[in-house]
């Protein structure tokens, strides 16, 4: 009976092992994002709504934003367009769009037939800039803030919960508190809610 | 003579199967000018994920952003880039997931280690086994009357 003991001991270790690794495996549809925390890639693009007028990524300085990432051929984006309506309504966080691999004429019906949520839409007709933002299945949601820093960043359609649990926490994190007198103004802005 | 109908049946699928060749041929691009280059991007192109259907490579991919990210290899390696600056362009957009091959970092070590250290213990394991035998034979073959099996 003995002789069976070790192998047996081994097996389960080996077994513990593998079903650890497959619980702990990081979700294949939300991979982490090696932009959290660096700078937004800089890019130029034309904007859709006024050709004379690029959107570059100045326009995300200076103020939080939200770059959401979307194409009228991607379902998901349809499914999320309500939550982003509502967004805008909440008038806290300005909407920048990015429209991925889309015709202009596409985008502009969509916006006109189901409302437009965004402050300023670039079009990225050749997915050039999607790439630089490590964007590989629309819609993409980025939580930029005001110096230009990528804080989150959410795979798949936003919805208003998790608007409320991943975005909002980080935004008022910063810009809910008054500043304490005699506390310096300069706490990191990427600080995740009360991790 | 008359062949029966699924002898025939048998001959058009292999031909066809023939005809069809193989299913090689999503990547469309036109081989690059220079054999080196086309070599590196081929290579390239194999080692790195589509992040959209993760078990396939970028070679191997239908979709749309699979043939941006082989647009960008190949235009990285006309711009005269390393295999390492291109894997690194890719690393920090996608993260490290994009390589098939895990890199070699402190991190990724137990990763790269463990394949040694289970081999060892197998090794190790093995020769204690044989030597055992080869131990329990010598006596058979030495002293075949002290120590018997038999009851």
């Amino acid at each position: 009976m003995n002789r069976f003991v070790l192998p047996l001991a081994a097996f389960v270790l080996l077994l513990v092992v593998l079903l650890v690794g497959l619980k702990r495996a990081p979700d294949k549809n939300n991979l982490p994002s090696p932009l959290i925390g660096k700078p937004v890639p800089q890019f130029t693009l034309p904007n859709l709504f006024d050709t004379t007028q690029p959107l570059s990524s100045e326009a995300l300085k200076g103020h939080w934003s939200l770059v959401n990432v979307w194409g009228t051929w991607c379902v998901e984006c349809r499914a999320e367009h309500a939550a982003l309506l509502q967004i805008k309504q909440e008038a806290r966080v300005p909407i920048i769009g990015i429209d991925w691999k889309d015709q202009d004429e596409d985008a502009l019906t969509w916006l006109a037939q189901l409302g437009n949520p965004y402050e300023r839409v670039g079009t990225d007709h050749e997915g050039r800039v999607a790439i630089d933002w490590g964007v590989y299945g629309a819609p993409e949601s980025f939580l930029i803030n005001p110096s230009g820093t990528v804080v989150y960043k959410h795979i798949g359609a936003m919805t208003s919960q998790v608007w409320q649990r991943e975005f909002l926490p980080r935004v008022s994190a910063t810009i809910g508190k008054p500043v304490m007198p005699g506390v310096p103004a300069s706490a990191p802005a990427a600080a995740g809610p009360g991790a | 003579m008359k062949l029966p109908g699924w002898v025939c049946g048998l001959a058009l699928l292999c031909g066809g199967l023939v005809i069809a060749g193989p299913a090689d041929a999503v990547d469309t691009s036109p081989p690059l000018p220079n054999p080196q280059l086309q070599q590196r991007y081929y290579a390239l192109t194999h080692e790195l994920r589509c992040m959209q259907c993760q078990s396939e490579a970028l070679a191997d991919s239908q979709v749309s952003l699979a043939a941006d990210l082989r647009l960008q290899v190949r235009e990285l390696l006309v711009a005269g880039q390393t295999d390492d600056q291109i894997r690194d362009h890719m690393v920090a957009r996608y993260g490290e997931f994009i390589l098939f091959r895990p890199r070699m970092t402190w991190r990724n070590a137990w990763l790269w280690a463990t394949p040694a250290v289970l081999m060892g213990i197998g090794l190790v394991v093995g020769w204690r086994i044989v030597r055992a035998r080869a131990r329990l034979s010598d006596s058979d073959e030495s002293g075949s009357k002290g120590e018997s099996l038999d009851p």
